[in-house]
């Protein structure tokens, strides 16, 4: 045969799926099925590999299970699927249509094992056809040999036929020919048939766009920063916070424009209010500077005299405080502030009763000797005041007309911010003593007055409005029963002083005109639960003592000075002070002393535990020998006392070391102080005066 | 108003004040019972000076601030009261 291209298409192949695939080491079971194919090299080849491992049974690895018969005989199902296991599962293609990247479900699962491209081709297939004639000739000259042998064999056969005919008979054999020319120019349809197609285009031309604006403007900031700056807007920054707070709530609108507006109108003012402040500093400063050295002996001066001096002491004049509007008006009532220890009231009015007029009420400082730190007008002479413990803002005035008022320093005003009226409840007489009380069950403010109207009038604040409630008329004990009844008129008690008991609520003392002290209690309104014959003239004053609960002085203008137990009818002790005694009081530091003015003018002081008969110092305080001192009290801190006279001075003294002698320290002791001891201290004294009067008696 | 009036007409009125200045924020002084070049001396002069006292105390402890300054000199002693605005100076000699 002539050597020819064989070009053969349909390849011999095994394509076996995958799952067929898996069986090909396991082919040795399937041997029917290798022997159908047993053509194919690789059947072959497994065949072979099949000898060999029957040969090689008996041989096991190590590690070989051992199974029993009943295992081995044991079935297992195995079921075939047509997925390839190796083929990927992930595989994902950029869709331009949706420009995205999709997953691609359908993948291919045919998995080809083994390929070969065989050479031999059957003869009427019909690629054998067409590659028949591709080669032409040659092809057609084979057969034609072929048939002129086979025309031979047919002549010498028929011998009859003539050489024409052989033309004849091989002119078929050319129109073959030709035939399979015009066949040969027939272009085969491929269709498989891929052609690529392209096409270039223009790419866009890029373009550069700009333009130029104007640069933002520019500023340096330069400075320096201190802490408290940063502070400062730090703490601004957090009252904005606030404000803003403040004004989501809708109610409080209405009170910032009206604050605003006050603001506003402050500023509109004299610019001047905005060194208020500080000129009332200044002014304390100047005067500081000016009285330096009554400050200093205020503070550092101690007599050293005293100490040769035995027993005595001395009082030294410190600042007086005066005011020119009450230059003509006695002192008639001093409180001092119970919180702010350098402040105290001065009530200014007169005891002479034929020249009553306007009354002034002012508040000094001793930082400010030279001008008072309020200032009140009344219309009325003021005879009496108190200030409130816990409200130390708050006063309560008595005066002449039998009016009572409450001032509050906090608002500013030239009146009493309450006031009796005649209508409800007010004295028909003088007012000679108010006192605060303990706020009642409503939390309301209220005090007590007394007056020679024989009236204990107890005020209360509610709701802007002074009620007033009567506590005790006081009757002359005595006289009303068996005398007629044209008499009756003088009934009335006149009290002129009261003081309350300090633990028991209910009672208090009341000192009458007619010298006589009533024990009386909240609760009986017209029954005295005892009465002293204390004084044969009018008791100026009456005070318990601070320290023992059981012991009260008493003053009169009888020129005595008492002191008593509330439970004893007669005096523990009396002192003769040769004049009129004005006022009388306890000092808060010590059981045993006490303090009287006389209208002499003169002070005396006592401490009982080192003098039971005379006063341990005496001393003129007023500059002329006209002026009569009024009132005296002590400072509840510093060892000074304040002594109003009737030419409207106060005088302020400082009490030498001899008048507040404590108890000297011994080695290997305490050192006693404190309520407890103050009793005892008293106690003792006490003692010693009742048991000779007790003895006595027996 | 009229108290603040009062105040500083008193103040002038003690013993050995020599002059009275308020001196407002920015170191001028809107009153004075001095002549004009000491008065425009002593503001600016002590106007300074109470301001670096404050910023001192203030930035040693922020939440505290200057209330008053008093210089102790042979001759005079001079307070300085700074209210919020403005500043108060007075000049006393003591031992008058």
């Amino acid at each position: 045969m002539l050597p020819r291209k064989l070009s053969i298409k349909p390849r011999q192949s095994i394509s076996v799926s995958q799952g067929q695939a898996l069986k090909l080491g396991s082919q040795k079971y399937l041997k029917g099925a290798s022997k159908r194919k047993e053509d194919d090299d690789s059947v072959e080849v497994g065949e072979g590999l099949d000898e060999w491992a029957q040969h090689k049974t008996l041989i096991k690895p190590l590690d070989q299970l051992e199974l029993t018969e009943a295992e081995l005989k044991e079935e297992f199902t195995r079921v075939l699927t047509a997925n390839n296991p190796h083929a990927p599962q992930n595989i994902v293609r950029y869709s331009f249509k949706e420009r995205t990247y999709k997953q691609i479900s359908m993948v291919d699962q045919l998995a080809v094992h083994f390929s070969l491209e065989g050479h031999m081709l059957h003869k009427d297939s019909d690629e054998a056809r067409r590659q028949r004639a591709k080669m032409g000739y040659v092809e057609e000259t084979l057969p034609v040999e072929a048939s002129v042998v086979e025309f031979e064999d047919i002549e010498e056969q028929l011998e009859t036929t003539a050489e024409s005919m052989e033309i004849d008979a091989v002119e078929p054999v050319e129109v073959i020919d030709v035939a399979a020319k015009g066949k040969k120019e027939q272009k085969l349809t491929n269709q498989f048939n891929f052609s690529e197609r392209a096409s270039q285009t223009y790419n866009n031309p890029s373009r550069d766009r700009g333009s130029q604006t104007k640069a933002p403007p520019r500023t340096t900031f330069s400075g320096s920063v201190n802490q408290w700056e940063i502070y400062d807007a730090y703490v601004k920054e957090i009252q904005l916070q606030e404000k803003a707070k403040e004004k989501q709530k809708p109610s409080t609108k209405k009170e910032e424009t009206i604050r605003k507006k006050l603001v506003a109108l402050e500023y509109q003012g004299d610019d001047l209010t905005r060194v208020s402040k500080s000129s009332k500093i200044v002014e304390r400063m100047v005067n500081q500077n000016i009285f330096d050295d009554i400050a200093q002996d205020f503070k550092y001066f101690e007599d050293m005299s005293d100490e040769f001096r035995d027993q005595e002491g001395t009082l030294l004049p410190l600042w007086k405080f005066q005011h020119e509007k009450a230059k003509r008006l006695a002192v008639t009532a001093i409180c001092w502030n119970p919180r702010y220890n350098d402040l105290f009231a001065v009530g200014h009015g007169s005891y002479d009763f034929l020249k009553q007029g306007q009354g002034m009420l002012l508040l000094y400082s001793m930082k400010n000797p030279s001008f008072p730190e309020f200032i009140f007008g009344t219309d009325s002479g003021i005879m009496c005041l108190d200030i409130h413990q816990e409200h130390p803002y708050i006063l309560a005035v008595g005066f002449y007309d039998g009016n009572v008022a409450i001032y509050n320093l906090k608002k500013p005003s030239s009146h009493a911010n309450y006031m009796s009226s005649s209508s409800a409840g007010k004295h028909t007489d003088p007012v000679w003593q108010v006192k605060w009380q303990k706020n009642d069950m409503d939390n309301n403010l209220n005090f007590y007055s007394l007056s020679s109207d024989g009236r204990v009038v107890s005020w209360t604040l509610i709701k802007n409005e002074l009620v007033y409630t009567d506590i005790i008329h006081m009757t002359v004990e005595g006289t009303t029963t068996d005398k007629p009844e044209a008499l009756r008129l003088h009934v009335i008690g006149c009290g002129t002083s009261f003081a309350f008991h300090k633990q028991k609520d209910y009672l208090f003392l009341v000192g009458t005109e007619e010298g006589k002290i009533h024990k009386c209690s909240k609760a009986y309104s017209s029954h005295f639960l005892e009465t002293f014959n204390a004084h044969n003239m009018t008791v100026d004053a009456v005070r318990w003592n601070p320290f023992h609960l059981k012991i009260f002085v008493s003053c009169s203008s009888d020129w005595t000075v008492k002191i008593w137990d509330h439970t004893m009818s007669t005096p523990v002790f009396t002192f003769d002070l040769n004049a009129a005694v004005g006022d009388v009081a306890w000092a808060p530091y010590s059981s045993t002393v006490f303090a009287a003015v006389t209208t002499d003018g003169k002070v005396h002081v006592f401490d009982l535990s080192i003098n039971k008969y005379e006063a341990i110092c005496v001393q003129a305080v007023v500059a002329k020998k006209k002026t009569k001192p009024t009132h005296l009290e002590f400072n509840p801190i510093y060892p000074i006392i304040i002594i109003g006279d009737d030419r409207g001075q106060v005088t302020s003294l400082k009490l030498s070391p001899n008048l507040r002698k404590f108890p000297k320290e011994k080695k290997g002791q305490e050192v006693q102080r404190g309520p407890a001891y103050e009793i005892a201290k008293l106690d003792r004294l006490l003692n010693l005066v009742r048991e000779p009067s007790s003895t006595e008696t027996k | 108003m009229a108290e603040v009036e009062e105040t500083l007409k008193r103040i002038q009125s003690h013993k050995g004040v020599v002059g009275l200045i308020v001196v407002n924020a920015e170191g001028i002084p809107i009153r004075t019972t001095l002549d004009n070049s000491t008065t425009v001396q002593y503001a600016g002069l002590l106007h300074q000076l109470s301001m670096k006292a404050r910023s001192t105390v203030r930035d040693i402890d922020p939440q505290n601030d200057l209330t008053f300054l008093r210089i102790r000199s042979k001759k005079h002693e001079i307070m300085v009261a700074p209210d919020r605005e403005y500043l108060l100076i007075v000049i006393q000699n003591p031992s008058e």
